[in-house]
């Protein structure tokens, strides 16, 4: 069994409408569960107040932004080695769903930063990178729309994946890069001892996996449906030529 | 009884703002995904239907 078989589009909508029965309701149910402990269940903490309970958005959010212009990343690659339609899709798929999770990112960085750091925005190396990243979200998805030939489009949209996925990477460790600016280093590492209070840790985890969850759902969601536009387009554009 | 981890004190504004604004970016997008998914379902199926095809794989 090869990885590529899912590369045909018939294999791919029959596998991904079986595993989106299953993601739905994960989905519904971890997002729920993670935010609503989150946001009811958790104590103010000692120097933040209230305002705690917006990492259970923030945090999840921005890693998202960033993972998901590193899956349109791979997506990019395989169509531009291997020309599977499916992997140009997925990538055009997640584009929207990660512009969204920067966007939410950036906006709830701010709305906790006005009163944590005195301010709405600073030009921090990690602020900066992240505004840039999401401006190269708008970038892609504005080059797809704007050619025609679905795989021109994808081959422009791909290298400007690559070029981008150097913001990606410095939205991730600008923090390590230049060790200054506002924003806090990491709080979650896979290499050390978690920095985050048991009574936060949970909610967040539970919070995390909604989210990844969702962004799973979205990308085999819209994929699906950008399948079914390139199939009518091609119906379409036979139906004038006959 | 109040629960007193909802009592959101003087940063009130600041938490249901940032909640608002997230949920409501997440809601439209999973609003937008579904019309347009359903949009071209239905188009495809017309497509299909008058040109006496097979319905698409799924």
């Amino acid at each position: 069994m090869s990885i590529w078989k899912y590369a045909n589009p018939v294999i791919f909508m029959q596998t991904s409408g079986r595993l989106l029965r299953w993601l739905v309701p994960l989905t519904a149910v971890l997002m729920a569960v993670g935010l609503v402990w989150g946001f009811a269940f958790t104590p103010p903490e000692e120097n933040q107040g209230s305002t705690v309970k917006i990492i259970f958005l923030h945090v999840p959010a921005a890693m998202l932004g960033i993972n998901a212009w590193l899956m349109m990343l791979v997506a990019s690659l395989v169509w531009l080695v291997r020309r599977h339609h499916v992997s140009a899709l997925a990538a055009k798929a997640a584009a929207p769903i990660g512009a969204t999770m920067t966007l939410i990112a950036l906006i709830t960085g701010a709305i906790w930063g006005e009163p944590m750091w005195g301010t709405w925005w600073a030009w921090d190396p990690r602020l900066t990178s992240f505004l840039i990243l999401f401006l190269f979200y708008l970038g892609y998805l504005a080059l797809w729309e704007a050619i025609e030939d679905p795989d021109t489009a994808a081959d422009l949209t791909s290298v400007l994946c690559l070029v981008g996925s150097v913001f990606a990477i410095l939205s991730r460790y600008a923090v390590n890069f230049w060790n200054q600016g506002l924003h806090q280093g990491a709080s979650l590492t896979l290499m050390q001892k978690q920095h985050v209070a048991d009574a936060y840790w949970y909610p967040l985890m539970i919070s995390i996996g909604g989210f990844l969850c969702f962004f799973v759902t979205m990308v085999l969601v819209r994929t699906r449906t950008e399948i079914r536009a390139r199939r009518l387009q091609a119906l379409l554009a036979r139906e004038r030529m006959a | 009884m109040t629960n007193p981890d909802l009592v959101l004190g003087k940063y009130e504004v600041t938490v249901l703002s940032a909640y608002a604004a997230a949920l409501a970016l997440i809601v439209f997008l999973v609003v937008v995904t579904w019309l347009r998914g359903r949009v071209v379902r239905r188009q495809l199926d017309e497509v299909e239907a008058r040109q006496g095809r097979g319905k698409h794989a799924d």
